[in-house]
């Protein structure tokens, strides 16, 4: 007898427990979606949307860098190149300050390296390019003397997050992107 | 058909040579109707498949080609069309070729006994239950050619499952679909129909309680039957990579894609045949629906919206069951399914034996049956308000809504919806 009393009860307890599982999957189905439609229907633009600590394409401030190459040294797969020369004169000059963003991991060592500030995380992460040689940015256009370290509790000017970059990769960011809340909406929503 | 054929011939004044063509030109034309529409529900149903998808896991699914989305299962097709063809070097060539056939033939061949309302059906066969079972048993050869062809071991694997499976779960299916037979007396789809009414109590389903389980048993079968989740073992992608089609691409692969949507619809399309009262509207007999085009057009709305739900119905099972083992399959269905289906063949054949027609009893129980069908579906309700309750969201009727705007980064929001569930620091206010 028990064994009939078995066989009913797995009826029982697989037509109620579907049942049940059913009604879970359609109350999502009456719900309104969660996803946000990137990039034109979040209300500001992504970029000011990420985490205060995401960690997007690199960036270097040149007029930052002592060229001391903390940077270069402390990249693990070595995507970042400093090199530095003498001028006529027998000054140091930084001549050459390479990031290939194709090749960065986004571990964000360098940035720790960095004594002044100079190489940081931008919130810039749409870098889509046609060929990824395209991706290996020059932040140095001509040689320059680098900057002095700064002195204590002095704090060199600061460029704004992303402008250095999006100067650097033309064509890969779209000018204003479109959001249902403009380009120019206010922050707020995000942390 | 037949007779447009005969008026056709007699005006054209067509010697028998000419009846003959004509005749079996309509019959082309008719085949060719009848394909064209099933593909079409076919590749609709794709679109239902995935915005149902989208909505159930809260993402929106596809949305942008065309409106809502609707032209995706267009673009699609394109892009299968002109993928390349690639046959693997040590395949069975024929085989392999020939294998999507089967498996469309078998399912499109099914839809000319689809009776879509009182006059539009292709061929209201005599022997039509019988044609729909003989029929459907082709994508099982197409199945096994596929896997045997594709000389790949998940293809092969994936193909037995699917002709094992297959041919167990035609048992009880087949034995549903005899209890409603036996009722009606008759093989004829149009002829079930038309025994049954418009009002839920007079629907197969409800008359008696053998047939409301005996619909359970057939869905639960024609699931099994048609390799959907929680049955799709022969395609099991997490085992078996994609089974049978593994090897197939572009528009063969297409071909076994729209053969499995196709029978979403018509096993939906035949339950709504013969559980749920096919065409037939409330309150209007067939003999007074016969004479209208309007009752006509509506007694095909309301075929067409039955199976819309059962095809629904098959949709969301797939987002909300997990797949079943190998010894749980065939356990399922020669412990429960087929034995059940049995009793019930039984149960109605003794249920039109002892209880007379149109007598009190019968239509008492068939009240009594809606109002436990009733009970049923407002539990289903209430469970499901408790559901959304219970994570503070909201009922949300706008089933093309594009998304929150906000959502997801704003605190308010996340607050709102998953507040109750945020583990609390130590110390922080609740």
């Amino acid at each position: 007898m028990s064994a009939a009393r078995e066989y009913f009860a797995a009826i029982r307890r697989a037509v109620f427990s579907l049942a049940d599982g059913l009604s879970v999957t359609v109350s999502y189905l009456l719900r309104r979606p969660v996803t946000i439609q990137y990039p034109d229907r979040t209300a500001q633009p992504v970029q000011r949307l990420l985490p205060e600590r995401s960690r997007g394409l690199l960036e270097v401030d040149v007029e930052r860098c002592t060229a001391c190459g903390l940077c270069a040294k402390t990249c693990p797969i070595d995507c970042i190149v400093v090199e530095t020369g003498k001028d006529a004169a027998g000054a140091r000059l930084h001549t050459r300050m390479d990031v290939d963003l194709g090749r960065c991991m986004f571990c964000g060592l360098c940035v720790e390296a960095c004594p002044t500030g100079a190489i940081r995380h931008s919130r810039e992460f749409e870098g889509g390019m046609a060929r990824v040689e395209n991706l290996l940015v020059r932040f140095l256009d001509a040689p320059r003397p680098p900057a002095k370290p700064p002195k204590k509790g002095e704090e060199p000017p600061e460029k704004p997050a992303g402008s250095i970059i999006r100067s650097r990769l033309p064509g890969a960011f779209a000018p204003a992107r479109r959001c249902a809340g403009g380009p120019d909406a206010k922050p707020g929503g995000a942390a | 058909m037949r007779a447009l054929a005969e008026y056709l011939a007699a005006s054209w004044q067509l010697s028998p040579l000419g009846r003959e063509l004509l005749s079996a030109g309509l019959i082309l034309l008719t085949a060719i109707v009848v394909f064209a529409v099933a593909l079409l529900i076919a590749a609709l149903l794709t679109w239902l498949e995935r915005r149902v998808a989208g909505r159930v896991q809260s993402r929106v699914g596809p949305n942008r080609v065309g409106p809502l989305g609707l032209l995706q299962w267009l673009a699609d097709g394109l892009k299968m069309i002109l993928k390349e063809d690639v046959v693997p070097a040590a395949a069975d060539r024929p085989l392999f070729l020939l294998a999507p056939y089967p498996v469309m033939i078998g399912v499109f061949a099914a839809f000319a006994t689809v009776p879509f309302s009182q006059l539009l059906i292709a061929a209201d066969l005599d022997v039509g239950v019988l044609y729909l079972i003989a029929v459907t048993s082709l994508v099982v050869v197409g199945i096994l050619m596929a896997g045997w062809g594709s000389n790949n071991k998940w293809s092969l694997l994936g193909g037995i499952r699917s002709a094992a499976q297959i041919v167990a779960y035609e048992v009880p299916a087949a034995l549903a679909l005899l209890s409603v037979v036996v009722m009606a007396g008759t093989l004829s789809l149009q002829s079930i129909v038309a025994a049954q009414g418009g009002w839920p109590w007079e629907w197969y389903l409800l008359r008696t309680p053998f047939g409301f389980v005996a619909f359970f048993i057939y869905f639960t079968a024609a699931v099994a039957e048609g390799n959907r989740t929680p049955f799709d073992l022969p395609e099991a992608e997490s085992e078996l990579v994609a089974g049978y089609n593994t090897e197939y691409s572009g528009i063969r692969f297409g071909g076994f894609f729209l053969g499995e949507f196709a029978n979403i619809y018509l096993m939906s399309a035949i339950a709504s045949a013969l559980f749920f009262g096919g065409w037939q509207i409330p309150g209007v007999t067939p003999a007074e629906q016969v004479g209208s085009v309007w009752w006509q057009a509506l007694g095909f709305l309301v075929f067409v919206a039955k199976a819309g739900v059962g095809c629904l119905v098959v949709i969301l099972l797939r987002w909300t069951f997990p797949r079943l083992r190998v010894d749980q399959l065939t356990a399922l269905c020669y412990r429960y399914l087929a034995p059940g289906a049995f009793l019930c063949l039984v149960g109605n054949a003794l249920w039109i034996v002892l209880v007379p027609a149109g007598s009190l009893f019968e239509r008492m129980v068939g009240y009594g049956m809606t109002a436990v069908a009733a009970a049923l579906g407002l539990w289903f309700v209430l469970r499901m308000r408790r559901h959304m309750v219970s994570t503070g969201d909201r009922l949300d009727l706008d089933l093309f809504a594009r998304g929150h705007t906000r959502a997801a980064f704003d605190p308010a929001w996340q607050a709102r919806a998953y507040g109750r569930f945020r583990r609390r620091r130590p110390g922080e206010a609740s």
